[in-house]
Formats: structure tokens, sequence, C-alpha cells
């Protein structure tokens, strides 16, 4: 089927240019460096004093940061690599050749969309598995629920992906980087406000939070995932970063699943519709 | 425009032959209207197995061999693995680039992209095969190359839409052209059959006279002096002896007497007005 033609093409494209690679050799300096930082911490401990409770913690705050920087990576990574994908070959005419073979113009665009889902899944898969698996062998921590954060950490990438589609079939590649960008960062500062909100006690900066999640729902989904790996211990500490102070519900992940099937049917659309 | 004829569509630039294109392949959708390509709605899906386009321009991902190229695009096109197989090494050595079969498309030139673009076009033995300015970026012999391929798809049967600002291409290889201009059609002419056009006749004498040009009116539909050349020209061939005839009587001594069919570019430019340009 034609639909997945085109996904097997955007998988090679992705070799062949390679990105595939890159972003593998880049992710593995990754997994070395959070290694090598578990490594040394755990000779500090095994040369101190601390309580074994206190190193969890703190271990488990490494773990944490590592997830979360994984977590960052793979947004930055899915918005830069498929920014191009719709754009560039409208703006190349590469479209043109595409676009008159009898296939419809949705499998186009879905065949794209699945392609980089199924690399978003190997890259996820790897470099979150990577880091649990680190977290577990070098400094004996594991994360509360490392499948649905996992599963999490995936739906926040599709939610990038598809909101990259979508501005993909309107603007021109430059354009669409900044506004999909623009609007994680959004995201981003929002919930970290929501967050300040546990040290401020003040509901206007969750309100400020809630918009923004609404507006795009990425980060929600990041604090969501938090909430469901951090142990409960760490998670009420109040001065923690990832602390469950204001967590996004349940329906904030169904809002963020309605929000990137939204924004994949708004994309199909548009470029059913759209001139090439 | 008929099956099995080589279609020509002219006219100067932003005229909108290429829109006109795309809109019978469903890329841009008409303001008004409707138009039925092989009996389907244009941009009707199905019917794409049965068309074959070469974009103006042609681009494709640079990152793919000529090989590659052409086997994703019978795959596309809904060609069975195994036909493609045998088809992608036939249609490279048709378009002349097995010496770079195997290398990346980035690296080709602007002629050996046109080349594979055309056999991209070809893969899946269309019915109906749209050319956007095929010939643009080549060379003489590749020129010659595109002409030869576009009369042998003639003759197996396939109907050829070309859309070229090269009239001499056009005068060689269609059997009827159409004239647009702002989107509209403006004429059509039969080449094949190139009896009932002008025939412009380029006359060389001394002893001209202004009432012996002026005589020639019941034989021509213009006539411009100047010294001692004379082009003028008449509907009808049968009506050459009597200007020459004409003319003698009238006392010129006439040393060249050359008839020339209209070229394509002389209609163009008549059509269109000289002013407008290509």
């Amino acid at each position: 089927m034609a639909l997945w033609i085109i996904a097997g093409m955007t998988f090679r494209e992705a070799a062949r240019k390679k990105i595939l690679w890159t972003a593998l050799i880049a992710g593995l300096g990754f997994l070395a460096v959070f290694g090598i930082g578990l490594h040394y911490q755990m000779a500090d401990f095994s040369a101190g004093s601390m309580p074994p409770f206190l190193r969890y913690q703190i271990l488990g705050g490494m773990l944490m940061i590592g997830l979360y920087t994984v977590d960052l990576l793979a947004v930055v990574m899915t918005i830069l690599t498929s920014v191009d994908t719709i754009s560039g070959e409208i703006d190349s005419g590469t479209i043109h050749a595409i676009a008159t073979k009898p296939i419809a113009r949705w499998q186009v665009l879905v065949g794209k969309w699945l392609g980089f889902v199924g690399m978003l899944a190997v890259y996820v898969a790897l470099m979150f598995g990577g880091t649990v698996a680190e977290a577990r062998w070098i400094g004996g921590v594991v994360p509360q629920n490392p499948v649905a954060g996992a599963l999490l950490v995936f739906l926040e990438c599709v939610l990038a992906l598809t909101v990259t589609f979508m501005f993909g079939t309107w603007f021109s590649t430059l354009t669409n980087g900044v506004i999909v960008l623009g609007l994680h960062g959004l995201a981003f500062l929002g919930g970290w406000l929501e967050q300040m909100s546990g040290f401020a006690e003040g509901s206007r900066l969750v309100a400020v939070g809630i918009v923004s999640s609404l507006v795009m729902p990425s980060e929600a989904v990041w604090r969501r995932a938090a909430f469901e790996m951090e142990s409960p211990l760490a998670g009420s500490l109040q001065f923690s970063p990832f602390a469950d102070i204001s967590v996004p519900s349940l329906a904030m992940i169904g809002y963020a699943g309605a929000y990137l099937l939204g924004a994949l049917a708004i994309a199909i659309y548009h470029f059913q519709n759209r001139d090439l | 425009m008929r099956r099995g004829e080589i279609f020509g569509f002219l006219g100067p630039n932003g005229a909108g032959k290429s829109t006109s294109i795309k809109m019978l392949l469903g890329l841009v959708k008409p303001s008004g209207g409707e138009a039925f390509v092989l009996g389907a709605p244009a941009g009707d899906v199905a019917i794409r197995r049965k068309i074959g386009f070469l974009p103006e321009d042609f681009r494709f991902y640079p990152w793919l061999t000529a090989a590659e190229l052409l086997a994703l695009h019978g795959r596309l096109s809904g060609v069975p693995s195994d036909v493609v197989r045998e088809r992608v090494p036939a249609l490279i050595d048709l378009v002349g680039l097995t010496p770079h079969r195997d290398k990346r498309v980035q690296n080709f030139s602007k002629g050996m992209l046109q080349r594979i673009g055309l056999a991209q076009a070809l893969i899946h033995e269309p019915e109906l095969i749209f050319l956007d300015e095929p010939t643009s970026g080549l060379d003489p012999m590749g020129r010659r190359l595109v002409r030869d391929i576009i009369r042998a798809q003639r003759d197996r049967g396939a109907t050829v839409f070309l859309n070229s600002h090269l009239l001499s291409e056009i005068e060689i290889t269609c059997d009827e052209v159409v004239f647009i201009r702002d989107g509209e059609v403006v004429t059509s002419r039969d080449l094949r059959t190139p009896s009932g056009e002008e025939i412009r006749v380029v006359v060389r004498a001394r002893k001209l006279t202004l009432e012996s040009i002026a005589g020639l009116a019941p034989w021509t539909t213009s006539t411009l002096h100047e010294e001692e050349q004379l082009t003028l020209t008449t509907r009808s061939k049968d009506a050459l002896p009597d200007i020459l005839r004409h003319l003698v009587a009238a006392g010129a001594d006439v040393y060249q007497f050359t008839p020339q069919r209209l070229s394509l570019e002389d209609l163009f430019m008549k059509i269109m007005g000289e002013d407008r340009g290509l």
C-alpha cells in the first residue's frame, strides 16, 4: 500500500541523510555522560557516610533529571527533523511528482507521519530505556511506573510532531519551526510557572499554567510523566523541581490526545484541499 | 484534445500553461468550471494510474540514486515490483543515463534531472503524458532524444500533452497546437495539414512602384515594402503565379521570389502581439 511505501521512504530518508545515525550517536553520548555521572556519584557515596534513604532520593533525583533531558532532547529532535518534511517539499516542488501519483493526498501525509512516529518510537525506547537501565544497574534506582512514563514521553513527541505537520501544511519551513518551538516554549514556561505556585501559593499562577497547557499541552504531558515516575516521597518534597505540586489530571492527558488527533485531522484536511 | 496525438500548449509567460496542467492533474483547484481527463473529473485519484507527469523543473529526493528514484515512482504508480525491476534498467537506458544509474540524484545536472524526470513519467506506461517544459536545460542531443521518446510514446498509442515555450520544438514534434493567453484559448492550429495557412513571400526586385504594389491587393493580406525588398503574405499558393506575373507586367525586375510558410514563431508573434514577448 502506498501509505507504507511513503512511511518506509521517510525512514530511509532519515537513514540516508544521516539524521538517524547522528541522533543515535548523540543519544549514546548522552547515555555515556549520564552513566559516568551516576558512576562517580556512587563512588562518592561509598566513600562517605550518607544514610541509604537519602542516597536513594539523590539518585532518584538524578534519574528524573536524566529523563527530563531525554524528554527535551526527544521533543526538540522531533521538531527539528520533521519541520521541513511537508513545507520543504511544497517549496521545492518535490511534492508535484508525488501528489500526481495514484495516491490520495491524505495517504502521503499520514504515510510520512507514520514514518516519523516509527522513528520516534525507536528513539524514545532507546533513550528512555537506556537511561532507566543505567540508573537501575549503576545506581540501583528505578522509576515508579516506567512504562507509563515512557508512553507519555512518546505521546508528547507525537504531539509535537503532529503540530509541526499541521503548521507545515500552511507555512514555510522557517516560519513553521518558529511557531512550533515558540508554542513548546510557551508550554514549557507555563508549566514551570505552575510549578512555582507551590512556593508562591498563588492560584493565578496555576491558571497561567493551565491556560498555556490548553494552548499547547506538551509540557503538561511531561509533568504527568514525572508524576507517574517519581517516588511518592520525592514527589511530595516541595523543593524538588519535579514535585507533584500541580499535577496535570488524566483529563489533561485526554485533552492532549484529542489535541493531537485534532491537529492531525486539520493537517489532513488542509493538505487535502490546498493548492500545491 | 484527441487521443493518440501530441498536443502542444503555447502561450507567453504567465499565460496559465503550467497552472492549466496543475488543474488537470488536481494539484490546483480551479476557481470555476470543471475539467475531465480520460473521462474522469480532473484530479481523480484512480485515473492518475493512467497519467504520467514531468513537472517543470523536476526535483526529487536528492538522496536517492537514479535507479531507486525510478523504482519508487513505479511502486507509487501501482506497478508490481517484478515489473518495476524489469522496466527500470530499460528506461534508464532509454534516457541515456545507464552510466549514472547508481549515482545519487543530488549530483545530477539539470539536464540529467530532466531525463530521469521523463523516465519516471513513463514507468507505468501511461495513456496520457503531461510534459511541462521537457527540453529546458537539455543540450541539442538531449532535445533530440526527448523528441524521439515523445514520438515513440505516441506510436505506442499514448497521448502527449506538451507544454513548452521552445516554439521550434513544438513545431517539429506536435500534431496540434493551442495558443493561450491570460488563461484563455486564443486559437488552435493543426500542424499536420498546413493548407489554409498564410504563406509569406519575400520578393527582391528593382523598379518596384507603389502602383504595382497596390495592384497586389486582390491576392495579398499584407505587404511591407523596404527599398528593394517586398514582403507579402497570401492565403493560397495558387495566387503565387498571379502575383509574380503582375509584378513583371508592372515593369519590376524580379531577381528573387521566395515563398515561405509562416513559422510557428511568426504565428505566435502575430497572435500574441510582438510586445508581449516569450
